[in-house]
């Protein structure tokens, strides 16, 4: 409840915002930190062309005749929030702009191994967003963000080209700064920072890291053969030309699948870091949420043709892509349940990261849940391309990644920022997003299941009231993402300075300055301790670890 | 009000029931794991909220607890694959003597044509109590023949067949959903199934029709010159077509094919993909040369061909003792 006014400051500490002034300041910098906060602009940006997109989708659902907007630009305004959404805020999120902020500060490096590639990755996204918005403004595209052939090469005559490389370009800037964070945690870890010290967080990154490194190429190639039949007629993939159209699907969804994990791995990372955080403990095996990571990445490239069960494969190719689906869903399983576990005979508060944590621990369960009905064959037939399956994905993706970014941003804003955001205002914010997206989802499944196909901008008579109340909850959910970007840019302003540590927490980079100067550490830290080691934070009578010794 | 807010679709074919337990049973197993991780998330956060001097207990792990609770939810998997996999397998074999009708899907329309003849657009007619096989293929893009009714789905692609195949069990009008995204008017490809009693249903066949698919077929086939090379009385330059469809075919590669709706188009439209042994790839193709239409009813025919008298046009030769594959439609 720290609605403070501003104070009489004292004369701040030079730090990695206020050492250069300057725009060039910014758009030059190899500072990983300052990159991480030309990402943050720049997805948050797009997130809201994204959620804008959303709010008109839903209000042309509010109906089921097809009125508010034509089939065509409710088809481009589906596509475009498929692909903003998925290509340029949930992908970079929480990897580009908390990854790249804390990884190096995690292992208590002084930057990423390859600053300047850093800066790279960074203009090779914003350069995909321009070729993007400049795509969306000029027509736009309207093949669903699943660019299925031979719709996309032979039939549309919107802007796929373009689109897809605006995808392709973005793509490199994941590929890079998965290949910087896999260097960074071999080789920058400070002395005594082994892998079994590592945080939870940086664990989750690099199996994110090793999925951007593997994955994104596969897409990138794809793209390419889209491009190319579609300009020059060779055949790939339109049967007409003597291609194969379920070539391109596996393709897609080779990358695609996995695509799923760059989103919820590094969610589920900063999931570990605030559980152990409140709850003053140690993440309950250690070991076993780490491998589970690892293992999550691995068996995630094993499941794509789950998404065609019914689009034309094998029943063999069905029956082993099932069985595969449920080697994910274990480390999932596992995950919660040491997550659970940790919370026994915890010391447990409430603070708006925790509550997004808890968030993210019941929209996860869900999600993770339903995915057991869709990877389940008899039941994939019915409610595959239904509503079930955008509403099990939104609970995935939205529920789960965008609640674990959203707990971390407000875990690291005062480290990030130096200013402490208005505790009240966020736990508000926190239930209103609980509460605004079950609102919003949950009738999302009863809807598949009664049988309502999704990307459908008009629809039967029965499908309304659930339709009606998704749009409601839509609106309370857009409520509650507007208000932490609210009181995150008044807390810049207005926020009283946080302290370097305000939650006492472990993790290096809590021994920092907050903010941090642009070297992070005065002086290389030596790690001594295991991960999580609240016990000893939190033993009587011992003074605060000082700040970087 | 439930006309308007219905919470269990309406369940029309053998098939519904099957996947309904099923799913009934996932509700089931989710619901039992969602209250065990909620109550113990709430109970934890409740029971151990922080509280002045009393510090947490750190607790390391255990080996046996991960190994629990990773061993008991493979098990319940491995339950779920099991019966997903057996209702699913169910849903994609069409029984043998399954009433056949012809789909061509094209933006955004339904083009439905029965084995005795009758055309349909966007509307199906089907009696209650017997075997429906749907023989389908895109004249486009991508689409999917959705019957919620039914629990049934199955993309239709262009340049090849898929094969569904249901059994109504209640009288009644049903949705007809196209479920993969086709285009501007995708949510407009919608029609209905219309379920009747047999008698109905005989009534409404008993309407105009052309004469049976294969009929129109055998037409074509003589109208293309087909019949001068693949004659009935002796062997013509191509193989004799009699008691073919649904039989293992020996190639001139070695490899063995069945002779399927798949495989008898393919051999009209790219003839020189899979040659019988024994015969010289001398087939021109009859690609852009025949439609959609016309192809159904060509395969129509050579499966007529394999058959006994039901539905072919004059009594076919050929023994029935086809081993008709399952699913290998699907390939």
């Amino acid at each position: 409840m720290s609605m403070a006014t501003a104070t009489a400051q004292p004369v701040e500490r030079e730090n990695y915002l206020n050492k250069h002034y300057g725009v060039g300041s910014w758009l030059l910098t190899t500072d990983h930190k300052r990159i991480s906060l030309l990402y943050l602009l720049s997805i948050t940006f797009f997130f809201f062309i994204g959620g804008f997109f959303a709010l008109l989708i839903r209000l042309e659902l509010l109906t089921p005749a097809g009125d508010l907007v034509q089939a065509d630009s409710y088809n481009k305004l589906f596509t475009m929030h498929g692909m903003v959404m998925v290509f340029f805020f949930l992908i970079p999120s929480i990897p580009a702009v908390l990854g790249n902020f804390l990884v190096p500060m995690m292992i208590g490096a002084k930057d990423l191994a390859f600053p300047r590639i850093n800066l790279l990755s960074w203009y090779l996204y914003i350069i995909g967003g321009v070729m993007m918005l400049h795509c969306m403004l000029t027509g736009g595209v309207d093949t669903g963000w699943t660019f299925y052939t031979p719709f996309s090469t032979a039939f549309t005559n919107t802007k796929i080209v373009e689109a897809g490389l605006a995808i392709f370009v973005a793509g490199f800037s994941s590929i890079l700064t998965g290949l910087n964070f896999i260097v960074t945690i071999h080789r920058m870890r400070a002395p005594g920072m082994t892998w079994s010290r590592l945080p939870l967080f940086i664990w989750a990154h690099y199996a994110t890291s090793i999925i951007q490194i593997l994955g994104t190429p596969v897409i990138a190639i794809t793209i390419v053969l889209v491009a190319v039949e579609r300009t020059l007629h060779l055949g790939i993939f339109d049967p007409k030309l003597g291609g194969d159209p379920l070539l391109f699907q596996h393709l897609f969804w080779f990358y695609s699948h996995p695509a799923v994990y760059i989103m919820i791995l590094p969610s589920m990372g900063i999931v570990s870091e605030i559980i152990a955080c409140f709850s003053r403990k140690r993440i309950f095996g250690y070991n076993f949420v780490a491998i589970s990571s690892i293992s999550i990445a691995v068996f995630g490239f094993l499941v794509w043709a789950h998404h065609m069960f019914v689009a034309g494969i094998s029943v063999y190719a069905a029956l082993l892509f099932s069985l595969l689906s449920y080697s994910v869903a274990v480390p999932s399983a596992v995950k919660v349940f040491n997550w659970t576990a940790t919370l026994y005979k915890g010391s447990i508060r409430y603070d708006a990261p925790m509550l997004y944590a808890f968030g993210f621990l019941g929209l996860f369960t869900i999600g993770g849940l339903t995915g057991l009905f869709l990877a389940c064959l008899g039941i994939d037939v019915h409610v595959t391309d239904t509503y079930f399956v955008v509403a099990h994905f939104h609970y995935i993706m939205v529920g789960g990644a965008l609640m674990g970014y959203l707990g971390g941003m407000h875990f690291w804003w005062p480290k990030i920022s130096g200013k402490l955001y208005p505790e009240g205002w966020a736990r508000l914010a926190a239930l209103i997003v609980f509460i605004g997206f079950n609102l919003t989802f949950f009738p999302q499944f009863i809807l598949g299941y009664l049988g309502m196909p999704r990307r459908y901008y008009q629809y039967p008579q029965e499908f309304q009231v659930l339709n009606v109340l998704s749009t409601a909850g839509a609106t309370v959910l857009g409520i509650g993402y507007l208000l932490p970007m609210i009181y995150f840019l008044w807390s810049m302003r207005y926020g009283k300075p946080a302290p370097d540590n305000p939650w006492n927490a472990a993790g290096l980079e809590w021994k920092t300055p907050s903010p941090p100067t642009t070297f992070n550490f005065a002086e290389e830290p030596i790690v001594t301790w295991e991960a999580y080691n609240y016990e000893e934070l939190d033993a009587p009578h011992k003074e605060e670890v000082p700040v970087a010794r | 009000m439930f006309d308007n807010f219905p919470l269990w679709p309406d369940r029309a074919s053998t098939a519904a029931g099957n996947v309904d337990a099923l799913f009934i049973f996932l509700i089931i197993v989710s619901g039992m794991m969602t209250a065990l991780i909620f109550t113990a998330v709430i109970y934890f956060a409740a029971r151990y909220r922080r509280q002045r001097g009393v510090l947490a207990e750190q607790i390391e792990g255990s080996t046996p607890l991960e190994l629990t609770w990773s061993i008991i939810p493979l098990g319940v998997f491995m339950v779920i694959f099991a019966w997903g996999a057996v209702v699913y397998f169910k849903g994609r074999t069409p029984p043998r003597d399954s009433t056949e009708v012809y789909v061509v899907a094209k933006q955004w329309m339904w083009k439905l044509e029965h084995a005795e003849g009758q055309r349909e657009i966007n509307e199906l007619h089907v009696p209650v109590g017997r075997d429906v096989k749907l023989i389908m293929t895109s004249q486009d893009v991508i689409h999917s023949f959705y019957v919620p009714a039914f629990r049934m789905k199955q993309d239709v692609l262009p340049g090849r067949y898929t094969v569904a195949w249901f059994r109504a069990t209640k009288p009644g009008t049903y949705h007809l959903f196209c479920a993969e995204y086709c285009g501007t008017q995708h949510s407009g490809m919608i029609g209905s199934i219309v379920v009747q009693e047999p008698a109905q249903y005989e009534a409404w066949m008993s309407g105009g029709t052309t004469g049976p698919l294969s009929a129109t077929g055998e037409k074509i086939f003589a109208e293309l010159g087909c019949v001068t090379c693949h004659r009935t009385d002796t062997q013509g330059r191509g193989p004799n077509l009699q008691g073919v469809f649904g039989k293992p075919v020996l190639l001139e590669d070695g490899r063995t094919v069945t002779a399927d709706e798949n495989y008898v188009r393919e051999s009209i439209l790219d003839p020189g993909a899979k040659v019988v042994k024994g015969f010289k790839p001398v087939m021109p193709t009859f690609q852009g040369l025949v439609s959609e239409e016309q192809l159904n009813a060509l395969v129509a025919y050579v499966k007529s061909q394999s058959q006994p008298a039901a539905a072919g046009p004059k009594t076919a030769v050929a023994a029935p003792q086809d081993t008709h594959k399952a699913g290998s439609q699907v390939q």
